[in-house]
């Protein structure tokens, strides 16, 4: 449900659903998400420049001297978007990924915090439907959840200054792959050779908040080997 | 006939900029755009181009250029200090905010900003350069944008389209406000930061450091002590917010900021002070006052009234 809508700055409104994240909760964010990006679209909502869900927020950007947050604000509270089905289409995407000892850096430290073998990890990280929270930070990095409760785990206490593109990696109860090269601080624990995110393509990004991922092991030869689209 | 500008000293941080590229905030790609609008806008009005235009934005020191083909309309923009070399070798100083013609074989040197980070480079027609997702904007970490996403480098080729007549030269007014006064709206988790260091956020004056670029400006000053929590759930961020991270100093998130974080965020620049900040260079200081949305609206239309 969503609990409050607060001016952040001059150009910005949030919607807050609470402090909880969770699927259901966010569910609900990109519920009001989509009825957002559909009423842009058809041009019902004018002046919107972003709208960008996390976990338990959606923050909408806007022109200021083309909108005011009041009539945006008014516009929210005015539709029944609760009713909205979550659109069919929504994905399911298989992703490759490969958990040789190269790219799975922390897989030793999380053997011995978990108690679980490699292979335990591995099934464990496999048998899960992974839920699409959100996309963000850099592009296309998706944040996914929830992984199985035996592999929570904290962040590194020092982040590591180079992280490697198609790192998996995992932290509390989520799951991300990063898309650039970058500094982080998650656990990681393989590592795709699947291209998430190409600014030139017509979809951009693979994943959309909402979709499902599921990933698939495969081995480092076929990690060399794969060829993106 | 290819008419461009050859690039011989690409300067520090020299990157294409319009306006912004939007509604992709939700896959993770940040706005970008010109950091001082009204100064990028002014280098296209001074050309005689739409404000939105193309420019080419740096930072700092800027590039050196050679002019390959026909005679050009261009303007600088912002307090610049730049030359123009003639081909005989002849140096003639450069008057920023007024527009002049360039002809094949002439330099331009634009050797330094004056007492502020940003500066613009616009030409009447303008630059033959691609959009991506509908803006020339470049975000250079995402090496997304005209150039394959990149700042200049030695030797590239800046091509410009063909302008069929020429327009007059113009000049235009410019300076840049003096005070250090930033006015800011309540952020979402001030209520996180103790009531000495929401007193002190608002009345004790923040030094720029130099880890200062177009993602983000650190500050520093009086330590912000959070009560609360130093992490917050992963929310998405909007240009100009004020974040504070675990050591109690503030970063202001700038154009091409993360497009969500994890940090309380204590207040959010208002638009209207936003160019003002942004040309704010290291080792000057910034006081933050607060004030309230109809505040920041009116500020908003005295602002747009400048454009």
């Amino acid at each position: 449900m969503l609990k409050k809508i607060t001016n952040i700055g001059d150009c910005g409104i949030t919607c807050d659903f609470g402090d909880e994240v969770n699927k259901s909760t966010n569910k609900e964010v990109i519920k009001l998400f989509n009825f957002i990006q559909q009423s842009v679209n058809t041009r019902k909502l004018k002046g919107i420049l972003n709208y960008t869900p996390s976990y338990n927020k959606l923050i909408i950007n806007f022109e200021l001297g083309q909108i005011k947050s009041q009539e945006i604000i008014e516009f929210i509270k005015s539709s029944d978007y609760s009713k909205i089905n979550l659109p069919e289409n929504k994905k399911i995407v298989e992703i490759p990924i490969c958990y040789d000892e190269e790219f799975a850096l922390d897989i030793k430290r999380l053997e011995k915090k978990t108690k679980l073998n490699f292979k335990e990890i591995v099934s464990k990280h496999l048998e899960t439907n992974f839920f699409v929270y959100m996309i963000g930070f850099v592009p296309g990095q998706p944040f996914l959840g929830d992984i199985n409760k035996s592999l929570y785990h904290d962040r590194l206490d020092t982040p590591r200054v180079k992280i490697s593109k198609g790192s998996v990696g995992i932290v509390e109860k989520f799951c991300t792959i990063y898309t650039f090269e970058s500094p982080g601080g998650w656990n990681i624990i393989g590592r795709t050779p699947f291209e998430l995110f190409n600014i030139n393509k017509k979809d951009t990004s693979i994943l959309s908040p909402g979709d499902t991922v599921k990933f698939k092991s495969i081995s480092k030869k076929e990690f060399g080997s794969f060829k993106n689209e | 006939m290819n008419n461009f500008f050859k690039v011989l000293r690409p300067g520090i941080n020299s990157t294409f900029q319009d306006l912004g590229r939007f509604g992709l905030q939700h896959l993770g790609i940040v706005a970008s755009g010109c950091m001082d609008q009204l100064t990028f806008c002014t280098s296209n009005k001074l050309v005689g181009n739409k404000i939105s235009e193309g420019a080419l934005e740096f930072a700092y020191q800027g590039p050196l250029f050679e002019l390959m083909g026909e005679t050009a309309l261009v303007a600088i923009s912002g307090k610049v200090n730049f030359n123009i070399i003639k081909k005989n070798g002849e140096v003639i100083k450069g008057k920023a905010n007024e527009s002049f013609l360039i002809s094949n074989g002439e330099k331009i040197d634009i050797l330094s900003t004056i007492n502020s980070v940003y500066g613009y480079f616009s030409i009447f027609g303008g630059f033959k350069i691609d959009e991506v997702k509908g803006s020339v904007s470049t975000l250079v970490k995402a090496k997304i944008g005209p150039n394959n996403g990149d700042k200049l480098k030695v030797g590239d080729k800046i091509f410009f389209n063909k302008s069929h007549q020429v327009n007059k030269t113009n000049k235009i007014q410019f300076d840049f406000d003096k005070d250090n006064i930033i006015r800011v709206m309540k952020g979402l988790q001030i209520h996180y930061f103790s009531k000495k260091s929401q007193e002190d956020f608002f009345s004790k004056e923040y030094t720029v450091t130099k880890l200062t670029d177009r993602m983000g400006m650190r500050l520093e000053g009086q330590k912000l002590e959070n009560t609360v929590n130093k992490n917050i759930k992963s929310e998405g961020i909007t240009k100009g917010s004020i974040q504070v991270p675990g050591d109690g100093q503030p970063i202001i998130l700038l154009s091409d900021h993360p497009t969500i974080g994890g940090y309380p965020k204590i207040a959010n620049v208002i638009t209207a002070d936003y160019d003002k900040l942004v040309q704010k260079i290291p080792g000057k200081t910034i006081k933050f006052k607060l004030v309230d949305l109809p505040v920041a609206e009116k500020a908003f239309q005295d602002y747009v009234r400048k454009f």
